[in-house]
């Protein structure tokens, strides 16, 4: 496999893009074959079965270039879900099936989510290369030297300003295009940054912040409004505590957007009803909005709020590009790169923990939520 | 069925994220998303003042002036964007093209970024087809097979979506570098081989988000269709490929442009997986940003080619896009 891929980089990408997609559409299609034909009944089909039950994992193995342990491995394994498949109530092949669709996708987050995320847990606790075990040291380190805790207090700022700014601005932009001539055009408008990446937002912001000496022609137009108001030119992003303020913008311009699409579908879904009973009985703009338009799309609110606030806590784009973390405006996900850049393995995976518990709260909240639903159905 | 509201969560600016919502709320959004399709704009009587028109234009200017500037910008020669603000335009006359030239040629002893946006292509398009179709795959089964465990296996996949990527990074690198699972060989390590590594990792890392908003969409074609199919004697391979990909399509296009749109805009996964000469154009702007910040010339002209192919996809795809991030309310 690895060759492959060797050889494949070799190649133009003009090709490699059609190759690998190519031979990517031929797996899938093999997989389909066999799940058609496979529930089929007859000796000429469990014969099917067990060699691809059997081959399948093994011929796997053998293209990643596995150890000849793990390939047998893989083999009994095959072996083991024919056996079950063969008694498997719905019928022989139904657990064939059954895996032929799900497989893929649970290995692949099995290997490549699950047991990593448990490996950084363990590193988390161990030092800095993995040889010892140190118990809650790296914990220890992040919240005790200043430059930590200011990174957990950056990360708390920005996860508390950006979803309640974003959020209150998509939502009266929302009510205030409701219904005008040309409203698509104005969403466009506002919405057009959720399409630019976080690293072209930042170089709009870079320049957008850009000073230049007292005096001189300012070509960053924030300051120039300054100028114009008879002010001094300011180093945003040096402006120590305000800068992080200055980065949460950036954000917020980029998720107002957002939560203006969102809510203004939720805004859209008011029963006109009540909003006619409203005016019937003489209440004015601000009233309705406060009064039926808000309570009516509450879920909808608290659906946008949660989500920006994951979008905020995981930032790490926005302060990489703007300013890597300099100038005290560094937060976890950020810190997290950089240690595991100066081969800090232990304290990389500690903030990388961190920001896990962080959003456990809304991953169980969530889950909950979606379970009760599931039962409902 | 209960639905979901989908945002943005992930990494960059524009991924889904399903977080669920009560029956009422999911009426509510669904009826306003019809209206929004049926285009009832002016129609209506308007709820909202002049004041709040106004208002409204004021938003939409400040959100446009950034980017604007940006763009006046990157058509300037370099003496005049270094000296003069855009805003001067007039009274500092002067465009030109050379900036995207020069920036093109631009980057680092391996790579510049003309190469950056070919690797850009080479990464995004197969680790947006790759996930999608394995997420469409699990998702058929969540929706239309029973087994065992349903769903809570079906939750724990919903509930990875949140977990930080960060969590997963270093350990699979070591997977891709050293083929090792808790420090024990399991297959031959990777190497620096091209673009493999970034396809793999982008693809872990969508799957549980697509394979969410896939199964609500693929849940929500009629049961009798699926019945019926299976009287006539077709199997899951025949209805998953003559059923379901037909009549999920708008709705994997959807899903698909999210996935575009987040690796294309991508950076973390980039810095970690992509070295070297497969680097994609977010990482190489970056790095400029870091090394040659004041050059506005290259920033501004570079922004430009790195946030066009996904601002031409918005505008083209925008009805996919809204419908994509209001996912859940579509559903049944």
């Amino acid at each position: 496999m690895s060759a492959f891929f060797q050889w494949l980089s070799t190649l133009s990408p003009w090709l490699e893009i059609p190759i690998i997609i190519g031979l990517f559409l031929v797996v899938v299609a093999l997989i389909l074959f066999f799940v058609e034909i496979a529930p089929r009944k007859g000796t000429v089909y469990t014969v099917i079965r067990l060699i691809v039950c059997v081959a399948a994992p093994a011929l796997l193995l053998w293209l990643l270039q596995s150890w000849q342990l793990a390939i047998i491995g893989a083999a009994l394994v095959g072996l083991l879900i024919f056996l079950l498949d063969l008694r498997a109530k719905e019928g022989a092949g139904s657990l064939f099936v059954l895996l032929a669709f799900l497989a893929p996708a649970l290995l692949m987050l099995t290997v490549g989510l699950i047991i990593p995320a448990i490996q950084t847990t363990g590193q988390a606790f161990m030092n800095r290369n993995s040889s010892d075990f140190v118990g809650l040291d790296n914990f220890v380190w992040i919240f005790t030297q200043p430059q930590g805790i200011r990174v957990v207090v950056n990360t708390i700022v920005w996860v508390i300003v950006t979803p309640i700014v974003s959020t209150i601005a998509g939502l009266a932009y929302a009510y205030f295009i409701d219904k005008t001539r040309g409203e698509k055009y104005y969403k466009i408008l506002v919405f057009l940054p959720m399409a630019i990446s976080f690293v072209g937002a930042s170089i709009i912001w870079r320049f957008m912040y850009t000073s230049r000496p007292p005096g001189q022609n300012q070509i960053g137009f924030l300051n120039q409004v300054i100028v114009w108001f008879g002010g001094q030119p300011v180093n945003f992003l040096a402006a120590d505590p305000w800068n992080t303020l200055f980065l949460i913008i950036v954000l917020i311009w980029v998720q107002t957007g957002f939560a203006m699409v969102v809510l203004s579908a939720a805004i859209k879904g008011v029963p006109t009803e009540q909003i006619e009973a409203a005016m019937l009985d003489g209440t004015n703009g601000w009233q309705r909005f406060r009064n039926v338009i808000v309570p009516g799309i509450r879920p909808s609110l608290i659906v946008v709020l949660t989500t920006i606030s994951i979008a905020s806590l995981k930032v790490f784009d926005i302060v990489r590009t703007m300013t890597a973390g300099a100038n005290n405006t560094s937060v976890i996900a950020n810190e997290m790169y950089t240690q595991m850049r100066s081969f800090e393995a232990g304290r990389s995976a500690a903030f990388a923990v961190v920001l896990f518990v962080l959003v456990l709260p809304i991953v169980i909240y969530n889950a909950v939520q979606l379970k009760k639903q599931r039962e409902v159905r | 069925m209960a639905k979901d509201l989908d945002a943005d969560v992930v990494m960059g600016g524009a991924t889904p994220l399903a977080l669920p919502i009560d029956d009422e709320a999911e009426k509510e959004l669904r009826r306003g998303e019809r209206r929004l399709e049926a285009g009832l704009g002016g129609t209506k009587k308007r709820l909202t003042s002049r004041w709040a028109t106004i208002a409204a234009i004021v938003i939409a200017a400040l959100w446009t002036l950034p980017t604007f500037g940006l763009f006046i910008s990157s058509f300037r020669p370099r003496e005049l964007i270094q000296t003069t603000g855009w805003w001067t335009v007039f009274e500092n006359w002067g465009w030109t093209v050379d900036n995207y030239a020069t920036a093109l040629q631009t980057g680092n002893s391996q790579l510049n970024m003309a190469g950056a946006f070919v690797n850009s292509i080479a990464i995004t398009i197969p680790a947006t087809i790759i996930p999608i179709s394995i997420a469409l795959l699990a998702a058929y089964a969540f929706a239309w097979m029973n087994f065992r465990g349903k769903n809570i296996l079906f939750i724990f996949v919903f509930a990875l979506q949140i977990v930080p990527i960060q969590m997963a990074l270093i350990p699979l690198l070591q997977l891709f570098s050293q083929g090792t699972i808790f420090g024990a060989p399991v297959i031959e390590g990777l190497g620096a081989a091209g673009y493999a590594q970034v396809w793999i990792a982008h693809t872990i890392f969508a799957l549980p988000l697509a394979i969410f908003l896939l199964h609500n969409f693929v849940s929500e074609i009629p049961h009798e269709v699926i019945e019926a199919a299976r009287v006539d004697g077709a199997g899951h391979g025949q209805i998953f490929f003559r059923l379901i990909l037909p009549l999920t399509m708008p709705a994997i296009a959807s899903v698909a442009i999210f996935q575009f749109l987040w690796v294309w805009n991508d950076l973390l996964v980039a810095l970690i997986f992509a070295d070297g000469n497969v680097a994609p154009i977010t990482k190489l702007l970056a790095e400029m940003t870091g090394s040659r910040g004041q050059d506005w010339h290259l920033l501004t002209a570079g922004a430009f080619i790195a946030i066009i192919v996904p601002l031409v996809v918005f505008l083209l795809l925008q009805r996919f896009f809204v419908r994509g991030l209001l996912a859940g309310s579509t559903k049944g």
